[in-house]
């Protein structure tokens, strides 16, 4: 609630919710809202103005279906502006049964192309869709000439290099993935051991990294970690560092994309505030300016002041990162 | 039970995919799918050459399947989707929510173990889409396949991935090119040195994961040899082979006896051994971490 009170204060159009359980994506402890606290989200942010969309966007097992739908019924009383959703059965549902909610179909839903947003759009009436972070700028433009939807993106938050909602290293390791269980790399099999040599980081027993004594160490999320290949031993998938549109936000703005999304709901209120502050002055300058618009160097300071790595990249959306 | 073969999830240059179907040919598998499923810049074979080993699996009396990619992201990847889903004379194993939404209303489908399919609702809606099979995701276990199992579609036959190294994620980066330092765009192909991916290992040298290109593979095979009898009590159709370099017509006996209750599990899994370069793994069926090892050896 700290931080969706930040994100609302400090200029966010919308804010993303999920109920404290295995229904959304970001299930980790001390996050998340039980339907009271959702409400009074809602109330807050819809006082000043926001919008508030709420994640179900996990894929929910036989022995779960009942509880994800009343997830859903649950959302449907709460008055807010869109339900996120990434399981088609889910998506079937609700469409039936909430004929008038909207309806956004999660980064975890996986959709790439136009083809893919055509599906949920002709059976869901889906209204936006998020991007998984996979596509070059050119990519996400010549998907947006095609569809029948609003679009959103990342634009800055810890980097996922894996296409969202098609990735089950997570439950190769720990037996939970995002789209079974809603997390990656759980806190719970995380493991830190000290030596004389420095700190080691495990994944339910996996060696992720190893860290020399002045070396700052990063949380272990297993596609960021130190392993060996052909004899190296390097970030063989990523580094830890995150993604940042700023440098691209003109071509975004341009484009016509509907949201830039943030990540906030794993974070400190102090960084969803400096965060949310720091985009809402880029974009308002952009949308005022986009032809002359250039990041100010203050802005990149800040933001890659609580980035992880504490750097950033343009990901996917520069061909040279591929 | 039907015994099939993936596609080749490795880039195999031309002579070597054509050797490979050679002996499909006459190897007891009843179901062959086929064509690039990991990256569209692997082209050593294109639709026609594709379409001409589909005709001569299907003269053997197979049944020839064509296997869309699993990650779009160019609109020159989603064309080819189209012209593989339209190829009007073989069924096409859908890998990604584009080429289901292609193949709806057009012609009987198989819905690829890349579409999620976590419930039966979701299974309906593929069936009303023309689906005919499912392939069920691996990171499923035996208690959601048995609940599925209970209230599938009717017509609807499932498949199993029983054997292989697992595809556990896709990538916009290149992850054969990284381990080269070399961009993507000038990759040089260097994922065809490496027939069965890249092994990774933690800096204690344990094997971990595979490197195939955009594709993270487990390093350890998956392998269900034991629960065969399981899945036919479940009522599963068809026991899905990942394509490999090493030993892959010795692991098509292997299974064949067993599926055929010729040969015990036990006998089986002795006759695999040698081709899982890592070891086996069967968490995923026990609801456990995919890197475990659950049933006894």
């Amino acid at each position: 609630m700290p931080a969706l009170k930040a994100a609302v204060d400090n200029g966010a159009d919308a804010v993303y919710l999920g109920f404290r359980d295995g229904t959304n994506a970001r299930n980790f402890p001390g996050l998340n809202f039980d339907l009271d606290e959702a409400h009074r989200a809602v109330n807050y942010a819809h006082k000043r103005g926001a919008r508030v969309f709420l994640a179900i966007n996990t894929y929910p097992r036989p022995s779960q279906w009942q509880k994800w739908c009343r997830a859903v019924d649950q959302a449907a009383t709460l008055g807010i502006d869109a339900l996120i959703l990434a399981d088609p059965g889910l998506m079937d549902y609700t469409a039936r049964t909430y004929p008038d909610l909207r309806l956004h179909l999660s980064v975890q839903g996986s959709a790439t192309s136009h083809e893919a947003i055509d599906f949920y759009v002709r059976h869901f009436g889906v209204r936006r869709v998020v991007l998984p972070r996979v596509l070059s700028l050119t990519q996400v433009q010549n998907v947006m000439k095609r569809v029948k939807a609003e679009v959103e993106v990342f634009g800055f938050g810890s980097l996922c290099v894996m296409v969202e909602g098609r990735c089950t290293l997570s439950s190769y390791v720990t037996g939970e993935s995002p789209n079974s269980s809603g997390v990656c790399s759980p806190a719970k099999a995380v493991k830190w051991e000290e030596s004389s040599a420095g700190r080691r980081s495990r994944l339910n027993g996996v060696l992720i990294d190893v860290y020399a004594p002045d070396e700052p160490a990063g949380y272990p999320t297993l596609c960021k970690g130190r392993f060996e290949v052909g004899g190296n031993v390097y970030y063989a998938m990523e580094e830890p560092t995150s993604l940042n549109v700023l440098d691209i936000l003109p071509d975004l703005y341009r484009a016509g994309v509907a949201a830039i999304k943030v990540e906030g709901r794993q974070r400190s209120p102090a960084y969803v505030a400096q965060v949310t502050r720091t985009l809402r002055a880029a974009i308002d300058a952009c949308t005022a300016a986009p032809e002359t618009f250039t990041p100010e160097v203050r802005w990149v300071e800040q933001l890659d002041n609580v980035a992880e790595g504490r750097c950033h990249t343009l990901g996917a959306y520069s061909r040279p990162w591929q | 039970m039907k015994l099939s073969l993936g596609p080749i999830p490795y880039f195999w240059d031309r002579d070597r995919v054509s050797d490979f179907y050679a002996r499909v040919v006459g190897a007891p598998v009843d179901i062959v799918y086929l064509g690039e499923t990991v990256c569209s810049k692997r082209r050593a074979l294109r639709l026609p050459d594709w379409l001409d080993i589909a005709e001569r699996l299907s003269a053997a009396g197979k049944e020839a399947v064509l296997s869309t990619l699993t990650l779009i992201e160019a609109e020159s990847e989603a064309a080819y989707m189209r012209t593989v889903a339209e190829n009007g004379r073989f069924s096409v194993e859908a890998n990604d929510m584009a080429a289901v939404n292609m193949l709806e209303g057009v012609t009987p489908f198989v819905v690829g173990p890349h579409v999620n399919v976590y419930n039966r609702h979701t299974l309906e809606l593929m069936a009303r889409a023309g689906a005919r099979r499912w392939v069920m995701p691996m990171e499923l276990d035996r208690e959601t396949l048995a609940a599925l199992q209970a209230q599938r579609p009717a017509g609807m036959e499932t498949e199993v991935f029983v054997f292989g190294r697992l595809p556990l994620s896709f990538s916009a980066r290149c992850f054969t090119a990284r381990a080269h330092n070399l961009p993507k765009d000038e990759c040089g192909f260097r994922c065809a040195d490496y027939p069965d991916g890249m092994p990774l290992r933690t800096r204690e040298g344990q094997s971990f994961l595979s490197l195939n290109g955009i594709q993270v593979q487990s390093g350890e095979t998956y392998n269900l040899v034991h629960e065969i009898g399981e899945l036919r009590a479940l009522g599963v159709d068809v026991l899905r082979l990942s394509p490999q370099a090493q030993g892959m017509f010795e692991i098509v006996d292997a299974f064949r006896g067993v599926a055929d209750g010729h040969r015990e599990s036990s006998a089986a899994a002795a006759m695999l051994e040698p081709y899982q370069a890592f070891g086996p793994c069967d968490g995923y069926w026990y609801g456990a971490p995919g890197m475990n090892q659950v049933s006894g050896d």
